[in-house]
């Protein structure tokens, strides 16, 4: 074994690969249980793919077929159902630990210099993971796939002049249709998934170049030994490895409790209307995009004006991009920032989640008020950051990470 | 935070999201028991007799049906396929959709999936909600699918309602007389069945616990799976648990 290592190694720097990403990569050891999420994203990327390739061995990408597959997938194929639920799962899961994934960097200021590109390269894998998933969406070729398809891709009619060629363009045709089937099953399965898997190469050669942040917001690579390693830092393996095993299992516990026992999660997962095929003659009585998309969706109908909803929804995506040259406070974690960061991150969770109720309900008057509100409670957070960072009184940040 | 969680998940799932759509009928609730085989075998009996002449099943198979329903294959064959379908094919129809459209305004839909579309306890009330309408082209209305263009096929089980029956109401009985004052269903009838009210309904259950099972045929097998895989996970956790408790000893 050791020879064969070896003859490899000579060959092709796995030992060195594998010291600089595990055995040598040293973390702070102060991490709480909100640093799982990073790692259960991974879980549920490789569910994703695996399930993903094995639904498409019966999977059939066209407007005749694509509803009866699915039906023949969950019957007459061997564990089929499973696949498939674990697939459809995977995909709300997906979002789930991808939203604590990015409420951990909210809180402790990972985005924070010197980590701005892991930010980035973060957000643009949130960004391909919801092309990825809405494109996913109308494989099932059910009634909400379909009309949830149609009002998303007539969003991109309301740009002004190019509006309604682009919308053709991305449709294929004048309405949705197998044509438009076929080209998102290509995007789902093959180049979308290509883009996020280097994404996230990215995002962890980024991580490991400038090293992970902590709960206390430290720069642990100041505090060195003899050795030069961090006296805060332990080895990314053997002990995050074991320790991350604990949160992978909890949280396969939880999902796995949703695949086998309720994979339509009361009509969020799976959205009931999907269980008729897509008919482009009758339009649902409510379409509601799956609950993930609802928090920007709910933005989008606030926003009297079409291309300008189109605006703000987009705006609401790119302005995390620029989070990491809007904070300007000297201390990274929400422990040691002042008490108007803490209110504004309140705040922005709290006005994210009522949005995503709102987006899922039928809009009322009173309910569009609310999601005005609440979209410019949305933006008061990114926009008037610079201000809140600089002006509040911070606490002093401790030398050593503190164990809590 | 555990009782965030708790009160989280019980709005998520108790609240039915697509309820919204379509004026609300008060209506009565079941309970489907997709593991009583006696009820999904009479269940079947009737779709096959009653309901399968013009809605199609065409997403399932005999042989699994079949199957699951713990009947052997040489009596469903015998007894339970119409034509001379093979007990592998789909469960679909001859009725051409174009000819159906003229016949009843819309082709009857496919009722593979129906418990999942619209929900057990609105197939339920629904065929316990035709009545008398001489207006209607076949001589009924509906209390839940208002001027549906199905006829009551099962009127010679039922009979036909004289009136729009009220559904969704809670049983109540005269304290002392003992009679029933108040319940859900048919009061009065224009044309007698060869059931009772209390028949009726039990078959319409069955029907309904059919469909439960139809529109899902994996559920009772996840279940058992996921019994299986949660207790693993449980078991598995105590061994990763204490393993990572001894990797850390000596980090503080």
């Amino acid at each position: 074994m050791q020879k064969l290592i070896a003859w490899i190694d000579d060959r092709l720097p796995v030992v060195e690969a594998f010291e600089k990403h595990m055995s040598k990569y040293y973390a702070p050891k102060n991490f709480n249980f909100l640093y799982f999420f990073g790692v259960l994203s991974f879980v549920v990327l490789a569910n994703q793919l695996l399930t993903g390739i094995w639904l498409t061995m019966s999977y059939n990408p066209s407007a005749e077929g694509a509803f009866a597959s699915i039906e023949y997938i969950m019957r007459d194929v061997e564990y089929g159902w499973l696949l498939r639920y674990l697939h459809s799962t995977g995909a709300s899961a997906f979002f789930v630990v991808v939203y604590m994934h990015m409420f951990r960097g909210l809180l402790y200021g990972s985005y924070k210099k010197p980590r701005e590109l892991v930010w980035i390269f973060g957000m643009t894998i949130y960004l391909a993971l919801m092309a990825e998933a809405f494109m996913g969406y109308l494989l099932p070729w059910g009634q909400m796939s379909y009309w949830g398809a149609q009002v998303i891709v007539n969003l991109f009619g309301a740009i002004p002049y190019i509006g309604e060629d682009l919308a053709l363009w991305i449709r294929g045709d004048y309405l949705i249709s197998g044509i438009t089937l076929n080209r998102f099953f290509a995007l789902h399965v093959v180049a979308l998934p290509i883009v996020i898997l280097a994404l996230v190469v990215l995002h962890i050669l980024a991580l490991h170049e400038v090293g992970s942040n902590n709960p206390d917001g430290i720069d642990i690579k100041k505090n060195k030994d003899e050795n030069g390693i961090p006296k805060d830092g332990i080895p990314f393996h053997p002990y995050y490895t074991v320790h991350d095993m604990v949160g992978i299992v909890v949280f396969l516990f939880v999902f796995c409790a949703v695949v086998f026992f309720f994979p339509e999660m009361g009509g969020y997962f799976i959205e009931k209307p999907n269980f008729e095929p897509a008919n482009p003659l009758k339009t649902p009585d409510h379409i509601a995009p799956v609950w993930y998309f609802t928090p920007f969706y709910a933005m989008l109908r606030a926003i009297p004006d079409a291309f300008l909803g189109v605006v703000v929804m987009g705006a609401a995506i790119a302005i995390l991009f620029v989070l990491p040259w809007l904070d300007r406070s000297p201390v990274r974690s929400m422990r040691y920032k002042g008490s108007l960061s803490k209110i504004a991150l309140v705040l922005l969770v709290i006005s994210f989640c009522v949005l995503g109720y709102l987006g899922v309900v039928v809009a009322t008057p009173e309910r569009t008020l609310w999601a005005r509100i609440l979209t410019a409670v949305y933006f008061a957070y990114f926009i008037l950051m610079p201000w809140y960072t600089s002006i509040e009184k911070t606490k002093p940040v401790p030398e050593r990470v503190t164990m809590k | 935070m555990n009782r965030l969680i708790t009160a989280l998940l019980f709005v998520l799932l108790s609240s039915n999201l697509w309820a919204a759509g379509g004026p609300a009928v008060p209506m009565d609730h079941i309970e489907p028991d997709i593991s009583d085989q006696e009820s999904l075998q009479r269940g079947l009996t009737l779709f096959t007799n009653y309901c399968f002449g013009c809605h199609s099943m065409k997403y399932a198979r005999y042989e699994r049906a079949a199957t699951d329903l713990g009947i052997p294959s040489e009596i469903f064959e015998e007894n339970l396929i119409l034509g001379d379908a093979k007990i592998g094919e789909l469960m679909t129809i001859s009725m051409p959709e174009d000819q159906a459209k003229i016949w009843f305004g819309s082709a009857p839909p496919d009722l593979t999936l129906s418990a999942r579309l619209r929900g057990p306890d609105w197939i339920y009330n629904y065929l316990r909600g035709f009545y008398a309408d001489p207006k209607r082209p076949y001589g009924v209305n509906n209390v839940v699918f208002k001027d549906v263009g199905m006829p009551h096929v099962l009127a010679d089980l039922q009979g036909v309602c004289a009136e729009p029956p009220e559904l969704g109401v809670e049983p109540q009985v005269d304290p002392l007389s003992g009679n029933i004052i108040a319940q859900s269903g048919c009061d009065s009838y224009s044309s007698e069945g060869s059931m009772s009210r209390d028949e009726y309904d039990e078959a319409i259950y069955d029907l309904v616990n059919f469909l439960e099972y139809v529109g899902e045929p994996s559920r009772l097998e996840s279940v058992e799976l996921g019994r299986t895989v949660l207790i693993f996970l449980a078991f598995f956790f105590v061994f990763v648990y204490f393993l990572n408790k001894e990797y850390w000893r000596g980090i503080h």
